[in-house]
């Protein structure tokens, strides 16, 4: 029996603000240029949204947002928690919402100045306590400060467990950069990256080096859900939601996992990928596509295992082999993803995952049927499947 | 006292008495007395059996490199670089996030013996810190 959420709804507009690295403008208004872009594009008027989603880290709030476009009543207002994490689980509810009648058009958003306003890492300090806040303490003190830092302890146990290398990560690396090359919107565009380069830039937080870290950049993305039917009267070529799901598993903390028996694999993926395979009826060989998130190029290896495109310590055999690149078997972040177009916290990994759906991305792959999209890495977490009408 | 750079942790009812002994000069791990579970970091109830009620063990301060990163950039005032943050398996069972000290960068190995030792800052703050063990094999 097919789910009852499987292609009730659909991605019908994507609206995304210039990327830089100083924007000079508020996020408020990151976040409405956005939204109005992707009412734009969809063709349907700011006032026929009733539901705005967006990240617990945003500080636009919804009604902040609703005001400033123009729209009327809404009926759905909501964050989600825990940074990326929260990226593709804003669709989840959007898309909950829409199926259920409780929402006719909902606007998914996120809108930050990550450069010249507040930044990640940036540390937590202050006089209150809360469970969150303690979880933080047991590293803070030690000076373990940043996302950096907490992805790298994983990844150098993963490293050494299969023998991934430097070189597999700068593979990732570069395959999205060169995608960027593409993308004038992307900060990576006309700035191509060599495998020397990737090997002597600066050692950041071992295993990791610079680029091996995502942007830091200003800007803002909005997705707009709304039902399968009334995307076909739309502008653009609806991108069907097969399933979308969050995912969180035993033991999570966000970033610091690290008393789970196991450190080399992502426990949360992989049952964020057993939900949206059974929501969408699908497993990987259905898969054209991805846009796995990257906020760090360790991820994107962990995550083709994760999602079953291969076995556990296999992922940096696929990525040797130019899995991710467009003639390999999963075009990956082919807009240059968060390490080389821009970290819209993986917001901007959805719009591009619509764009493959359309067919409108500016590294096309031929054949696109069903492109994954997944949210943060090491956080409580989620996946999305868009495919064809 | 000496002012410090470093972020304290807040102080609440689920880990302030960790800290406590901490102070004390010991590195302790939280125990269910229902049913005797060790447990870090330190929270209100087993998961195993669901008790509230609890008291700890005091580890013996030995353990093994599970983890590691080094740690260039970005640099906070008052940590010294390159930065060696550590997973420590602890003999006693549980896992434990620390720094590694009187370690060169290039000696960090995966599953060598460290053994705790309290750190104190001028304002007079303590927190467990590891170093190879001593009489271990290099």
């Amino acid at each position: 029996m097919s789910h009852f959420l499987k292609d009730k709804t659909a991605i019908a507009g994507i609206g995304l603000t210039e990327f830089s690295k100083k924007s000079g403008v508020s996020e408020l208004s990151l976040a409405a240029q956005a939204t109005l872009a992707a009412c734009e594009d969809a063709g349907l008027q700011p006032s026929e949204i009733d539901g705005f989603i967006s990240y617990t880290l945003d500080s636009t709030d919804e009604i902040e947002l609703a005001r400033t476009v123009g729209a009327n009543d809404l009926k759905l207002f909501t964050k989600v928690n825990y940074g990326g994490g929260a990226a593709v689980g804003t669709i989840l509810h959007a898309v909950m919402a829409v199926a259920s009648g409780v929402a006719d058009n909902v606007i998914c958003y996120r809108a930050m100045n990550g450069r010249s306003g507040q930044r990640m890492g940036q540390g937590i300090s202050g006089q209150i306590v809360s469970s969150d806040l303690i979880h933080w303490s047991w590293y803070m003190p030690y000076g373990m400060l940043t996302p950096g830092s907490w992805i790298a302890m994983i990844a150098n146990k993963y490293m050494h467990h299969y023998g991934v290398t430097s070189e597999d990560l700068g593979r990732v690396a570069i395959s999205q950069r060169n995608y960027a090359q593409t993308n004038p919107r992307a900060f990576g565009y006309g700035k191509p990256l060599t495998m020397e380069d990737y090997l002597a830039s600066k050692m950041v937080a071992e295993p990791l080096r610079l680029y091996d870290f995502c942007q830091e950049t200003d800007g803002g993305c909005a997705i707009l859900v709304t039902s399968a039917e009334r995307a076909r009267d739309l502008k653009q070529k609806p991108a069907m939601i097969r399933g979308v799901v969050q995912a969180s598993t035993q033991g999570q903390e966000q970033m610091t996992s690290f008393y789970r028996e196991e450190l080399d694999s992502l426990p949360e993926m992989e049952l964020a990928a057993r939900l949206v395979y059974q929501q969408s009826g699908l497993g990987p060989d259905d898969i054209n596509a991805a846009c796995l998130y990257d906020a760090f190029t360790s991820e994107i290896i962990m995550q083709l295992e994760s999602f079953g495109f291969c076995g556990r310590g296999e992922g940096k055999d696929l990525v040797r082999d130019g899995a991710l690149d467009i003639d390999g078997r999963l075009p990956n972040n082919t807009h240059g993803g968060l390490l080389s177009e821009a970290y819209i916290h993986g917001m901007n990994n959805i719009a591009e995952g619509a764009r493959l759906i359309r067919g409108t991305s500016t590294n096309q792959p031929k054949g696109v049927e069903h492109v994954l999209v997944s949210s943060g890495v090491g956080v409580p977490t989620g996946a999305l499947i868009l495919g064809q009408d | 006292m000496a002012q410090s750079f470093r972020m304290k942790p807040p102080m609440g009812e689920d880990n302030g008495w960790w800290w406590q002994e901490a102070a004390e000069g010991r590195l302790a791990i939280q125990r269910c007395t229902q049913c005797q579970t060790l447990r870090h970091p330190p929270r209100p109830v087993c998961g195993e059996c669901h008790s509230f009620d609890w008291d700890h063990v005091t580890a013996s301060g030995r353990g093994t490199l599970c983890s590691f990163t080094i740690l260039h950039h970005p640099q906070f005032p008052g940590f010294d670089y390159p930065l060696i943050i550590i997973l420590v398996d602890l003999e006693e069972g549980t896992r434990f996030t620390s720094q590694l000290v009187n370690c060169a960068p290039e000696d960090v190995s995966f599953g060598m013996p460290v053994e705790m030792v309290m750190h104190e800052d001028p304002d007079g703050f303590r927190l467990p810190m590891f170093q190879p063990a001593k009489g271990a094999a290099a």
